[in-house]
């Protein structure tokens, strides 16, 4: 079927370098196991197979497990409607991989928030600077230890912050299965 | 035709003249011509806009035009959710606001941060700007936001004029003597 075709066909260019390809609810992901060739990869699947849009790049912290970093990057090939999902792991003491900047243009800044928000670097970025954040922030807002209210950091002359009265902590809702009294946003434990 | 106290008037006996203070004839001016520079950051500019449209009319209260040059408005209306990034330039931009000048806070963002308890929104505009009017709503509706408005004009209607413009050596008895 089309939709496991380009998984198969990176796995026979790459080898060892590219997982077993997996599918769930029609859609395809492959694990890049080395960080530093995903350039190459992406390169490959851009030209080749002809994924010429680059939906997202997304970070995951996987706090509590080595490799700490997951970078996802969503492509997609506009001619076909076909998806793909690449997948590599950076160890938090590395924190670096290469930019594909080279590949598609509109990495420029999902590579620049990834850096903001999780303090991952992107080598041969020409611009690698906080996009969200200010620069001197000293944080990286989105890592799993940083709390979601914030710190005080003082930067006179560019920003502030502080950190916001979470009162009790968030307010969490429920799915929608549930009737519209047990939805009401709560502080939520897992029992409830 | 109901008088108010600080205005005598009756046609019949008096003809087209009034009789008041220089204060209230001032701050009744300033009051029904106040020029707001909406400082549009999120939704309630939506909101803002549509009170700026013909349902519910701004201009019926004398804020039909909406400078956006600091420079030539009285009043910034913050609607919207600030965050840390854009205080600054926002005390930039009410710092260059001339005298006097007020501030609506409009929406819970503005007022106080809203539903946003996180590290990147100022938890009320309050912290860089002295608001005279906090509006609640998410967004409010365009008449909580006339209704902010009149408390507005209400609170400048109360406000010394004179007084101020002599503080600053701006009457002509102080300027001849």
């Amino acid at each position: 079927m089309t939709l496991l075709e380009p998984a198969s066909k990176l796995k026979a260019k790459f080898g060892d370098l590219i997982s077993e390809p997996s599918e769930y609810r029609g859609e395809t992901t492959v694990t890049v196991v080395n960080a530093q060739e995903i350039a190459v990869v992406c390169g490959f699947a851009k030209k080749q197979l002809g994924f010429n849009y680059l939906v997202d790049i997304s970070s995951i912290d996987n706090y509590g497990s080595d490799p700490r970093w997951t970078v996802v990057y969503t492509l997609r090939n506009i001619v076909n409607g076909v998806e793909i999902r690449l997948k590599t792991d950076v160890s938090e003491e590395k924190s670096e991989l290469p930019s594909v900047l080279g590949v598609w243009r509109t990495s420029n800044w999902h590579e620049r928030e990834i850096y903001d928000m999780m303090g991952i670097r992107f080598t041969n970025h020409p611009d690698l600077r906080r996009i969200l954040m200010w620069e001197g922030y000293p944080y990286f807002p989105l890592r799993k230890d940083f709390p979601l209210a914030g710190k005080p950091t003082e930067l006179p002359g560019v920003a502030f912050t502080k950190p916001a009265p979470l009162e009790g902590g968030p307010f969490v809702t429920l799915p929608s299965g549930a009737g519209a009294i047990n939805r009401e946003p709560r502080v939520r434990t897992v029992e409830n | 035709m109901q008088t108010q106290s600080e205005v005598g008037y009756n046609t019949k006996i008096e003809g087209d003249v009034v009789l008041t203070t220089v204060d209230a004839a001032l701050s009744w001016f300033r009051a029904n011509s106040v020029w707001p520079m909406p400082m549009g950051l999120a939704c309630c500019a939506i909101e803002l806009m549509a009170v700026g449209a013909s349902r519910f009319d701004i201009s019926r209260f004398g804020s039909e035009v909406m400078r956006f040059s600091p420079r030539q408005a009285d009043c910034m209306i913050v609607a919207g959710t600030v965050t840390y990034k854009a205080a600054g330039f926002l005390k930039r931009i009410y710092d260059q606001m001339p005298e006097p000048r007020w501030v609506i806070a409009m929406g819970a963002c503005a007022s106080t941060g809203g539903m946003y308890r996180s590290y990147a929104v100022l938890q009320g505009v309050d912290n860089v700007v002295p608001v005279d009017v906090y509006v609640s709503g998410c967004p409010p509706r365009p008449e909580a936001l006339l209704d902010a408005l009149m408390k507005l004009q209400k609170k400048i209607g109360k406000q010394p004029v004179v007084q101020d413009m002599k503080m600053l050596n701006l009457t002509k008895s102080e300027v001849a003597a």
